[in-house]
């Protein structure tokens, strides 16, 4: 079970800074707003009308002075708010000249990102202690935003420019990475997880591969999710793509009419060539992960997809057959017709 | 209850005439001054794109023609005074007078659009409609990048960075106060032939907004058309009288104002930048 | 306060029983009427039809909600909940709402005109909203819109699905009723207050419904365009904000943002007018500071259009433009504390008593509080750049919109129900329900502003499971805070044919509405044209006991 907390982890060198300020915020807020609600407790009990034919109360026009004190005194709370706010922001926005430079795309729904030595990884975001990063992103398609809680950053990502993030981590662990700008369908599967190494760690994971003592489906398995495949093809309603337990070794239906063995050439051309030969039923999204899988990787993948192929669960949800409501079930009909191939998206044309 | 009647044109909820068209009159000025923000929000877009693309934008008011936009703005500012005229007869009680300047009015706004119909004719000749099938055709003047192909503009199939494997572009990447900087390919670079490159999406764009901003100036003539045809027919029921003849003088605000408005879409659409 | 002679309070039996409700009842009489107090009511029915169906998708995604999987709703089905909740909650229930119902009824009212400056405008505008509300409504029963109300681009423009085209259509046409009613407002209360009614002896609704006003007719405009452009991208292929064609997305933020910000200050000014009257009444005295309210809420008004850039910190939007609008953000929020200030001010020497209108008033007095004083939190430029997109955003929205504008709307609700239908609602039960929407308030969106400190994104289906008992509390919450508003739906209805009958002036209040008018008023609204002669809410000099 989770303990409760209030604060995310502080990961970064901003957080304990945006921290603080949030605490000043915070008794701010509680001053006033107690302040207020006692007010209105005592005034109201000490003035209650105690009998209707009581006289009507003294006329009080107001106080100039009054008006200008609790004008001047919020002035002065909400400049320094400012203040301190834009400082703070100042120092979020300016990148250091020593910052390694990370590219991030961000696409519908994955980030794909890239280290300075080529090495890539889709969802995930491996960076070493105490440096400072820079993240120049991108988006194939619509405004996402990438966004660390723990670190206390987020920036829009958008089409046809380039944007930045930077940040220093300072906490060994693994954090959150989500997209924060809606994106469509699978907009909260958009994200994946920060891992923060000491440098050695991060070197060594730069330069290696897979890890050695992990058998083909576990490392098929590994690949599943860190690729991305896990955020489209899983069992939940009306998913992007097939869910894939069950399906290695038998016939898949075709959109282009006719039936396909799903077999290891399938797998694999599905992987390179996605939009040669898609499954009935399934819109035209899934991009090419040519140039990002070794011939090793995609072995393990369709060991990993063998493993499944007499299962019923793969990245499990609920079972599906979990009655629904009246009210989803009529718009899930007529959702029906969005799933065959009208979504229009940006791919490589 | 309220004084005597004075007026058989005085509407049940004023107290004297003179509230009623003082009324009138700040509805109309508000109604006005809510049109411009509405136009606004296109010149605002206009501006924008106008500063980004400066030359792709030139040739976009190149391709527009200039006698036909002078024609139709003498026909309007005509139409506006003929439309005063209509307004002075109101004011005289002539009712033989508003029928005239009101027809005349009505006539040059068709005429107005008839030019209009004109210029997008020729607009959809030349293919210069947004959209699949959007052509610039270079003239000798301007050089297109990209010629015929709809989505090359920014070379968007092919992000100039991680997918292909190279370092992203460090000068647009540099901009480290959040200014970004546009696309990879710059446009509208004079590439030393004293021809002038730029990119057929920008010019696309041009055109865009030439037929949403005009478009929506014609509608309201439309609009206009209909509403003198309205007070043609009321005119000639005798509904008007030297005590009252606001929605002649209340339609002449608006009237104007559609004028107004061509007055300024004219030089920034057809003017600016031309060479 | 006006001549002698008959007073509303001494009206014939015979005349007492013919009023604006009864004296025709065909459905022409309705829906041909030129009377704004009937215009108030078509409006009040539209308007809580679409709260209800706001309500409706809100229910759904709040099951959905209660566990981190995405086991109760597919993730398209719940986008579309959250985006049909949000346009039907602001675009046609917040945005019309107070404007076009208590102050269609109240505007003459309380500044002695026998009606608004342009009556048939006014029925107009009701068409025009019922009718843009039709192509929203066809949008979300043929598959829904799964943009987010924001529309953003390119996604809206040309990667979603769904009626986008239909919904946007439905929020251009929607807009100009809200135009055209700011346009009667304004002109109204220039030209049409009774003799004596000076700008300074108004009561400080009309202050408020007239800063309202303003924003309407300046900032709606801009949406319109907004959405006509949306179309135009999607539709016809114009390409303005997409990148492929050297359009920018961000341009469409701009242009939404500098409608939708001064939007949110169309829908809680009225609130804040309400506040007011409800305030002097139920302390029977002249609200304090009363030129710093009316003053507060123009400066508001304008303020207010130049900071919707607070919207796009995170947006690539360059620094130094996020900087102007954090500053001039904390300055539009120094009116509004002042407006708090002055009515807790009002309470002092007062002589207070609590029936329903008071409790809801006091509540939006706290619960706004913490709804403005997070906005604060939004404005600091290094703060928002964690909470951008994450639920403290719609903890903070709801705060000021639920806490405030729906608790001002229930308040002032049942302050006139009286004067407009002619009824009392049943006192006890009216308390009772608003102690439940308070609670149920609060314990559904409290939880939310700790939930997105701690990082979860909006517009999520599925989340981390570390976070799941905040959200259950917050389903817990709304379904309380369901059952409080479906109690005022309830017994508001019931009161109409059972309630006991109203007199002119049940509460004792002062304004031309409740002293020169019977319950509810006739046809005309006044027997004899009103002179005013005093000031607003002179409970000290010559107040008349009824």
């Amino acid at each position: 079970m989770n303990e409760f907390e209030l604060f995310p982890e502080a990961a970064s060198s901003f957080a304990g800074e945006v921290d603080l300020l949030y605490w000043f915020l915070t008794i701010v807020s509680v001053i006033f707003t107690v302040g207020i609600a006692l007010a209105l407790l005592y005034l109201g009990i000490r003035y209650r009308r105690k009998s209707e034919d009581e006289p009507a109360p003294e006329e009080i026009h107001g106080s100039n002075l009054l008006e200008i004190v609790w004008s001047v005194v919020p002035l002065i709370l909400a400049f320094v708010m400012f203040f301190w706010g834009a400082h703070l922001f100042f120092k979020m926005r300016i990148v250091p000249a020593d910052a390694m430079e990370i590219l991030v795309t961000g696409k519908q729904w994955m980030w794909k990102i890239q280290h300075p030595n080529g090495k890539r990884e889709i969802n995930n975001l491996h960076v070493p202690l105490g440096q400072p990063v820079k993240c120049t992103m991108t988006s194939e398609d619509v405004i996402h935003s990438f966004y660390v809680p723990e670190f206390r950053v987020k920036q829009d990502v958008l089409p046809g420019r380039y944007t930045q993030l930077w940040f220093t981590p300072t906490k060994i662990g693994t954090y959150h990475l989500f997209c924060a700008e809606f994106c469509g369908t699978e907009h909260s599967r958009m994200g994946g997880k920060v891992y923060v190494m000491t440098p050695s760690d991060y070197e060594s994971w730069l330069e290696g591969g897979a890890d050695a003592s992990l058998s083909p489906v576990e490392a098929g398995e590994l690949l599943f999710t860190s690729l991305g495949c896990a955020t489209c093809h899983h069992d939940g309603k009306n998913s992007q793509g097939p869910n894939l337990a069950g399906v290695f070794g038998t016939m898949q239906p075709l959109d282009s009419g006719g039936e396909i063995l799903a077999d290891e050439n399938y797998i694999k051309d599905s992987m390179m060539n996605p939009q040669g030969q898609i499954v009935r039923g399934y819109p035209k999204v899934m991009p090419s992960f040519k140039g990002m899988v070794t011939d090793a990787q995609i072995t393990q993948i369709i060991a990993y997809l063998k493993s499944i192929a007499g299962t019923e669960e793969a990245d499990s949800t609920t079972d599906e057959e979990t009655p629904e409501s009246p009210e989803s079930a009529l718009l899930n009909d007529a959702l029906e017709p969005d799933t065959t191939g009208q979504r229009y998206v940006r791919m490589e044309q | 209850m309220s004084d005597a009647h004075s007026s058989p044109y005085l509407a049940h909820h004023f107290d004297d005439m003179e509230q009623q068209s003082q009324a009138a009159s700040l509805g109309m000025w508000i109604f006005l001054a809510q049109e411009i923000m509405f136009f606004g929000g296109l010149f605002c877009g206009y501006a924008v794109y106008r500063l980004k693309f400066p030359e792709a934008f030139s040739a976009g008011s190149y391709s527009l023609a200039i006698g036909w936009g002078c024609f139709n703005t003498v026909v309007l500012i005509g139409s506006s005074l003929t439309m005063a005229l209509a307004v002075r007869s109101a004011q005289l009680g002539r009712k033989a007078g508003i029928i005239k300047w009101l027809v005349i009015t009505m006539f040059l706004g068709c005429v107005f659009l008839g030019v209009k119909v004109v210029e997008y004719s020729a607009k959809f000749e030349h293919n210069m409609i947004p959209g699949r099938h959007f052509e610039f055709h270079d003239d000798g003047k301007f050089v297109v990048a990209g010629h015929g192909d709809h989505s090359a503009a920014v070379g968007h199939d092919e992000p100039v960075h991680a997918e292909v494997g190279e370092p992203a572009d460090h000068h647009a990447a540099e901009a480290a106060h959040g200014e970004p900087t546009e696309h990879a390919e710059p446009a509208g670079e004079d590439n030393g032939h004293g021809i002038v490159e730029i990119n057929q999406g920008e010019v696309e764009l041009f055109v865009g907004f030439y037929f949403m901003m005009t478009g929506m100036h014609a509608l309201h003539m439309v609009i206009g058309v209909g509403l003198i045809i309205w007070l043609l027919v009321l005119t000639a029921k005798n509904r008007f009288a030297t005590e009252y003849y606001t929605p002649i003088e209340m339609f002449g605000l608006y009237w104007h104002f559609v004028d107004i408005v061509w007055i300024f879409l004219f030089p920034l659409l057809y003017l600016i930048g031309r060479h | 306060m006006s001549a002698p002679g008959v007073t509303a309070n001494e009206v014939a039996p015979e005349e007492r029983r013919i009023h604006y409700l009864n004296w025709a009842t065909t459905v022409k009489s309705w829906l041909l009427t030129l009377d704004h107090k009937r215009i108030c009511i078509l409006y009040l029915c539209t308007i809580t039809f679409y709260f209800l169906v706001g309500a409706v998708a809100a229910t759904l995604f709040r099951i959905e909600l209660m566990t981190p999987q995405g086991d109760f709703l597919s993730a398209e089905i719940y986008n579309k909940m959250f985006t049909m909740h949000g346009v039907a909650m602001i675009f046609f229930f917040l945005v019309p709402s107070i404007p076009a119902t208590l102050g269609n009824f109240l505007i003459p009212l309380m500044i002695g005109a026998k009606d608004v400056a342009f009556p048939r405008l006014n029925l107009l505008t009701w068409y025009l909203f019922s009718i843009g509300s039709l192509f929203a409504l066809f949008a979300i029963i043929n598959g829904g819109v799964d943009t987010g109300w924001t529309f953003y681009t390119p996604y809206s423009s040309t990667y979603a699905n769904g009626h986008v085209i239909a919904a946007t259509f439905g929020v251009f046409v929607a807009g100009f009723a809200s135009i055209l009613t700011g346009l009667n407002f304004i002109v109204t209360v220039h030209k049409m207050r009774a003799p004596g009614m000076t700008w300074f002896r108004l009561p400080l609704f009309i202050w408020a419904a007239y800063a309202t006003s303003i924003i309407m007719v300046l900032g709606t405009p801009v949406i319109a365009i907004t959405m006509l452009l949306i179309i135009a991208e999607r539709g016809l292929g114009i390409g303005i904000f997409d990148p492929a064609l050297g359009g920018d997305p961000v341009l469409f933020q701009h242009l939404f943002w500098f409608y939708s910000h001064p939007a949110v200050y169309i829908m809680i000014l009225p609130g804040f007018g309400v506040i007011s009257e409800v305030i002097a009444c139920f302390c029977r005295k002249r609200v304090f500071g009363y030129e710093f309210i009316a003053f507060s809420s123009l400066a508001i008004a304008i303020i207010g259009f130049f900071v919707w850039g607070h919207h796009l910190f995170v947006s690539s939007q360059s620094v130094y433009a996020g900087l102007i609008f954090s500053f001039l953000t904390f300055f539009v929020g120094v009116p509004t504390a002042i407006k708090i200030f002055n009515w807790v001010a009002t309470l002092y020497k007062g002589s207070v008593s609590f029936e329903t209108p008071m409790l809801y008033a006091l509540g939006f007095i706290g619960l706004f509080t913490v709804g403005g004083l997070t906005g604060l939190y939004l404005s600091t430029l290094a703060i928002d750049i964690h909470l951008h997109d994450t639920y403290f955003v719609v903890a903070h929205f709801h705060y000021v919109m639920v806490g405030g504008m729906v608790l001002a709307f229930l308040s002032g609700l049942h302050f006139w129900w009286p004067k407009m239908t002619g009824r009392i609602y049943n006192e006890t039960a009216a308390k009772f329900a608003s102690v439940i929407v308070f609670i149920g308030f609060n314990l559904t969106f409290f939880p939310q502003f700790i939930v997105g400190y701690l990082g979860m994104p909006r517009r999520y289906y599925e989340y981390p499971e570390q976070w799941q008992l905040l959200q259950l509390l917050s389903s817990a919450g709304a379904s309380v805070l369901g059952f409080g508003f479906l109690m005022v739906l309830c017994y508001l209805p019931f009161s109409l044919v059972f309630g006991k009958r109203a007199g002119p002036n049940p509460w004792r209040a002062k304004g031309l509405e409740w002293e020169e008018t019977t319950s509810p008023p006739i046809a005309h609204n006044f027997v004899k044209n009103p002179i005013v002669t005093e000031e607003a809410y002179a409970y000290t000099k010559g107040s008349r006991h009824v």
